[in-house]
């Protein structure tokens, strides 16, 4: 930059005359309205506002100018200056807005395409089955006990009253192991945990017992060599068949919803006396016997289903496991969880829930 | 056990407006559940009339067949009193037989409309029915020809047919034994509705004496009471009366001949078994005692037996001639020649029964009974029942001669009545509901006990056909019953106060989660195992998996045991879910598994609690059954799509489910190579916590692969699940970390191939000190820029320091003594 010329007649400096000046912001002003992307914009910049700019160099040309003269030069540059960075600003603004709106719509994608890089897992229904039923009793303040598969025979059979001659122990078709004379067998139910339980543990006791069980049984639709059962057990000062009848009808409602209740039939179980079944109301019909003016399938008119089996704790069982009968009396009952699960469900062949299908796993995720 | 309501009906007066439904709910309300309800002639409506065949026109047909073009008188039945025009194709009638006719408008079981059509060249209106046509059996030898004192033409058939008999099926339990007759079924219908009971065994008997046939009872504790009684001059050929085949029929017994069929008659009457010998084949006196080893016997069913020492035989001078209580021998049966009968009725123990019957796999309706027990006090009347009916039916005469031998025969000798005595609220406390003192007595009295109150305290004398009733609950089971289980009201026991699930119940469910937040998926599996599976695992003869819990009596002999390794039931289901057209499988299954201990469990009485002692011998003689998880991944671990193709499942993703359990449980989970069938040798991990191994992780070998049709390079895990959650801590450190900024700082190190990354990173964290925060590879290469023998290995140092921002010479400094420590430690050589 020059230093100030003092030969100058500072009225005669063209670019800074208010014509000129004015001008200059105009078609600065003009070529901001026209600019239409923020790339047209930048080089508008340039060519209004940049250095080289006309009222930059004639910024620059104030300094040239006498003392009293600056002033009025300056004010108008100035103002010009002003003005043109404003719109800078304010265009900047409206492109930027505009480039910003055009790149989500070119950024958009259809979110409907798969996004199922890694397959789903589950966890099998009769394990979230057992562990919802568990709950139930949890929730309760029952704990949840638990016994090995393979059994002593004494714990299986004998301590629940079923001695080596008692008739219903040809009930229950057993697997045995080799040699007899171990005595071991595959569980055939869950009520060996009831005596493991009474065996360790000191009255009170509030135990539910989920669990897999065998028996020689063919394999179809509603048989299997495998399955599960949840055995209840509660043994306290002045436990009776109402308080049974409590807890299940509790339970019912909370398997299957409110209205669903049990029906107690007389039965006979060797480690429980009085005995009973338990019906369920039927869960398709909720009692009615009857949907839409016909007959019930699932009940087949009943407006009740079988659930399991119940009943007082029979004293030799108590004696056996070390309970005071004189002191402690308690009820038991077994029902089966794949019946069950199959009533919540409506699946119709037993099968499905063994032959490892992941279809039928992921169609109940991790929940039931 | 089906009962015909007819026969229930002799021995109680219900109302008669009572329906059949109404009887077998309250049945089934007092524990005799209803099975089915079966009506004989079920299906069949409209016209079915006794006919009288006038004239039969045998037409031979041009297919062969020969047709009776018949006319049948049906007296008014059809409305005009004309006879029937009517084509039959049967050949076993004449002219003058009386037939039983359904007419057009009828319909036979199966929804056959009966209507007048043309056939054979005639109108043939209506049908001459067969047994088979009304659902009435299965024999159709021709038609039904009915007697001809049969009523006149135009009667309705039914009564005639015995149609419209209602019979209940029951199902007894085995407690009930009582219940296993007419005159037990009878009895409950009675105090269920409250009417009086006729009781079929109300029968006056001869007394005893000593000129009836010589019976001696060697073994009184398996036989108390033995009572014979003999018909002479009996006709064998005597037909068995109508109503006894009906009624055999309906309870599902054959029809045999009269001698057999009147047993069998009084039998479900009575609810005792009976025998009949052909006294002519009998030698010398009859005997009871236990058979003598070596000793065998050809039952009534054909089969030659091997008697065992603890059978309870009858015996005459030949030897054992029927196994007593369960079933006769074939040398001295009744026969179509039979004319002197010898009736058997004995009381036997039933533990006796039950084992004979189960030694001898033989079931049959006389041993059902004796092995629930029977009413000890029954012989002479049941006895007295069958010679009446076989003198009534079949001729001959009784003899005078009365047998009866056994300690229950006399009075004197006889066991009193069991009693049970219980607190009276006793019924009233374990029901949970009100029930008075009056109401406990008279319930127990309609069951038949004799009842005396003395305080708070009641004794039942209980009558010797409740076999059942012993103990004090059997006395409230029968209370119960008869006030009504839809009486019991529900209420909630006390609120108990438990301690939740326990820490390892919840690992487990935290662990199920784990996995199937991994994207496996849970499968359910049985635990049966053989040989093959073994053998196609690749395991070695000795290996310890191989060494299984047998099963007696296994459903298939191929798979005889309790497997010790989840995989082999595992790797089938994901084949069987590839083979269902899934691409890619990850399966997990949680179960125990089980290992035998040599060792017998006791069997122990149960008259008091074993002593810890006896307890833990018994849990020793259990089989360890630790719970394992297995895991398999086959084909496809992730999706191909728009995003790029799919990765197949390998090695390394069964390694990384049992290191994310690991981070997943705060369980610091150790990675080692190992060679493991059915692994890959060179793919497999042997995993450990605190330096003791609980499982493998790898690879499959290929030929496991192929044997189980598994896609090449599937991968699996197998852990014991009970160690890894027992190495869980109570309870996790919380973390401390800082908030200066970080550092990173990458090295590439070139080892021999045979150095692990596990062993560089340690060096690298053991150099580096402090000021290190995590390290992480995340290259390998190998190849001509190494060298042979080499690789290289990338990885990212990251450094911060707890107080300050580290300065660009610490880091430098932690670096360098890390790339050195690994140099020292592993001959690393930084590139």
């Amino acid at each position: 930059m020059s230093g100030p010329n003092t030969d100058y007649d500072p009225v005669e400096v063209t670019p800074l005359k208010a014509e000129e000046v004015e001008a200059a912001r105009d078609a600065a002003l003009k070529a901001i309205d026209a600019a239409n992307s923020l790339e047209e914009l930048k080089q508008t910049r340039l060519d209004h506002a940049g250095d080289r700019s006309p009222l930059a160099l004639a910024n620059r040309e104030i300094g040239a100018l006498p003392p009293a003269a600056r002033k009025e030069a300056g004010q108008r540059v100035g103002k010009a200056r002003g003005a043109v960075n404003q719109a800078l600003a304010a265009r900047q603004k409206v492109l930027e807005a505009e480039h910003e709106a055009r790149m989500l719509v070119e950024e958009t994608v259809d979110v409907t395409l798969p996004t199922d890089r890694v397959p789903a897992g589950g966890r099998h229904p009769l394990t979230t089955g057992a562990e919802y039923i568990a709950d139930i009793f949890v929730a309760m303040g029952w704990e949840v006990a638990e016994g090995p598969l393979i059994e002593a025979e004494w714990l299986n059979f004998d301590a629940l009253n079923l001695g080596p001659d008692h008739p219903a122990r040809t009930m229950q078709d057993t697997f045995w192991t080799e040699p007899a004379e171990n005595h071991v067998v595959l569980r055939t139910h869950t009520s060996p945990v009831q005596a493991r339980t009474m065996l360790t543990r000191e009255a009170p006791i509030y135990v539910v017992c989920p669990g897999r069980v065998f028996r020689t049984d063919e394999y179809d639709a509603t048989h299997s060599p495998m399955f599960h059962q949840v055995e209840g057990l509660a043994i306290d000062e002045g436990i009776s068949m109402a308080n049974l009848k409590g807890t299940l009808d509790h339970f019912a409602t909370q398997m299957f919803g409110e209205g669903i209740v049990t029906r107690f039939r007389p039965s006979y179980f060797p480690f429980t006396e009085p005995s009973a079944e338990v019906d369920l109301t039927c869960f398709v019909c909720r009692g009615a016997q009857v949907i839409d003016g016909v007959t019930c399938r699932t009940c087949k008119g009943e407006g009740w289903i079988e659930w399991g089996g119940c009943g007082i704790v029979n004293p030799r069982v108590l004696v056996a496991c070390g309970v005071d009968p004189e002191k402690y009396s308690g009820f038991a009952f077994g029902m089966g969880i794949d019946r069950t699960l199959m009533f919540r469900t409506g699946l119709s062949d037993l099968r499905t829930l063994f032959e490892g299908d992941v279809r039928l796993t992921t169609a109940f995720g991790s929940e039931l | 056990m089906k009962a015909p309501l007819s026969w229930i009906k002799e021995y109680v007066d219900l109302p008669a407006d009572l329906g059949i439904e109404e009887i077998t709910d309250r049945l089934t309300a007092l524990g005799l559940k209803l099975e089915a309800i079966e009506t004989s002639g079920a299906g069949i409506e409209g016209p079915l009339v006794v006919g009288q065949v006038l004239t039969a026109e045998k037409e031979p047909q041009k297919n062969g067949k020969v047709i009776n073009w018949c006319s049948v008188d049906v007296g008014d039945a059809n409305g005009t009193g004309e006879p029937q025009g009517i084509v039959c194709g049967a050949h076993n009638f004449v002219p003058g037989d009386k037939v039983v006719v359904i007419l057009p408008g009828g319909v036979l079981p199966g929804n056959f409309q009966i209507s007048a059509r043309k056939t054979y060249g005639h109108m043939s209106a209506g049908m001459i029915c067969s047994a088979r046509e009304l659902g009435l059996g299965e024999e159709a030898d021709g038609i039904i020809v009915l007697p001809a004192d049969a009523p006149a033409p135009g009667t309705d058939a039914r009564e005639v047919l015995g149609l419209g008999e209602e019979i209940i099926e029951f199902e007894i339990n085995p407690d009930r034994a009582y219940a296993l007759s007419m005159r037990g079924i009878a009895r409950d219908a009675a105090l269920g509705f409250d009417v009086p009971f006729h009781d079929p065994a109300q029968r006056d008997t001869p007394v005893a004496n000593d000129t009836g046939y010589p019976v001696q009872i060697e073994d009184t504790d398996g036989c108390d009471y033995f009572v014979a009684r003999t018909v002479t001059g009996f006709d064998p050929t005597a037909p068995t009366p109508d109503f006894i085949k009906k009624r055999l029929e309906a309870v599902g017994v054959r029809s045999i001949s009269l001698a057999v069929d009147v047993t069998n008659y009084v039998m479900f009457e009575l609810g005792q078994p009976i025998h009949a010998y052909d006294r002519a084949k009998l030698q010398g006196p009859i005997v009871v005692r236990r058979a003598n080893a070596g000793e065998k016997l050809e039952t009534l069913d054909g089969t030659v037996r091997a008697l065992d020492p603890e059978d309870l035989v009858v015996c005459d001078d030949s030897g054992p001639i029927g196994m007593g209580g369960v079933m006769g021998g074939a040398s001295t049966e009744v026969s179509e020649s039979t004319t002197d009968v010898l009736v058997e009725v004995a009381h036997w123990e039933p533990r006796s029964m039950f084992r004979t019957g189960r030694r001898h796999k033989l079931t049959s309706e006389a041993g059902k009974r004796n092995e629930r027990g029977t009413d000890r006090l029954l012989p002479p009347v049941s006895a007295q029942r069958v010679v009446e009916l076989l003198v009534e039916y079949g001729g001959g005469v009784v003899e005078e001669g009365v047998t009866e031998v056994g300690p229950t025969a006399s009075p004197q000798t006889r066991a009193p009545l069991t009693e049970i005595t219980i607190a009276t609220d006793l019924p009233a406390r374990i029901i949970g509901i009100d029930v008075s003192v009056e109401t406990v007595v008279k319930s127990l009295e309609l069951v038949g006990c004799q009842v005396s109150v003395s305080g708070d305290s009641l004794t039942a004398k209980v009558p010797t056909y409740r076999t059942d009733l012993v103990d004090p609950y059997d006395l409230v089971e029968e209370v119960a019953r008869i006030v009504g289980y839809d009486k019991v009201p529900s209420v909630l026991p006390r609120r108990a106060t438990g301690r939740g699930l326990t820490r390892a119940q919840q690992l487990r469910r935290r662990i199920g989660r784990t996995l199937a937040g991994a994207g496996l998926v849970e499968v359910v599996d049985f635990p049966f195992v053989g040989e093959a599976d073994f053998d196609r695992l690749g395991l070695p003869a000795d290996d310890v998996l191989r060494h299984t819990v047998k099963l007696a009596n296994p459903l298939s002999s191929e798979e005889p045991g309790y497997t010790t390794t989840l995989l082999p039931g595992l790797l089938k289901v994901a084949a069987r879910n590839v083979s269902r057209g899934q691409d890619g499988v990850a399966l997990f299954e949680t179960a125990t598994v089980a290992f035998p201990v040599d060792q017998a469990a006791p069997i122990y009485g149960v008259d008091r609690r074993p002593s810890e002692e006896e307890l833990e011998k018994l849990l020793a003689a259990i089989p360890r059954q630790p719970l394992h998880l297995a895991v398999v991944l086959a084909g496809e671990r992730t999706r191909g799509g728009w995003w790029g193709s799919a990765e197949t499942a390998s090695w390394a993703d069964a390694i990384d489910v049992v290191r994310r359990l690991g981070t997943e449980l705060g369980v610091p989970v150790e990675v080692a190579s190992a060679s493991r069938a059915p692994w890959h040798p060179g793919r497999c991990a042997v995993v450990s916590v605190d330096g003791v191994e609980f499982g493998h992780a790898g690879e499959l070998h290929p030929n496991v692969c192929k044997a189980f049709g598994l896609p090449a390079r599937s991968a699996a895990v197998e852990i014991d699940l009970d160690f890894l959650i027992s190495k869980v801590p109570a309870t996790a450190a919380g973390p401390v970390f800082s908030t200066m900024p970080v550092a990173k700082e990458d090295v590439a190190l070139t080892v021999s191939t045979d150095v692990t990354v596990a062993a560089v990173e340690a060096a690298l964290r053991e150099g580096a000190g402090p000021l290190l925060e995590t390290v992480r590879l995340f290259d390998v290469y190998e190849g001509d820029q190494v060298g042979e023998g080499k690789k290289s290995l990338a990885f990212a140092l990251r450094f911060r320091a707890p107080d300050r921002t580290l300065k660009a010479e610490e880091t430098a400094a932690a670096r360098d003594a890390a790339v050195a420590r690994a140099a020292e430690l592993t001959g690393a050589v930084q590139r």
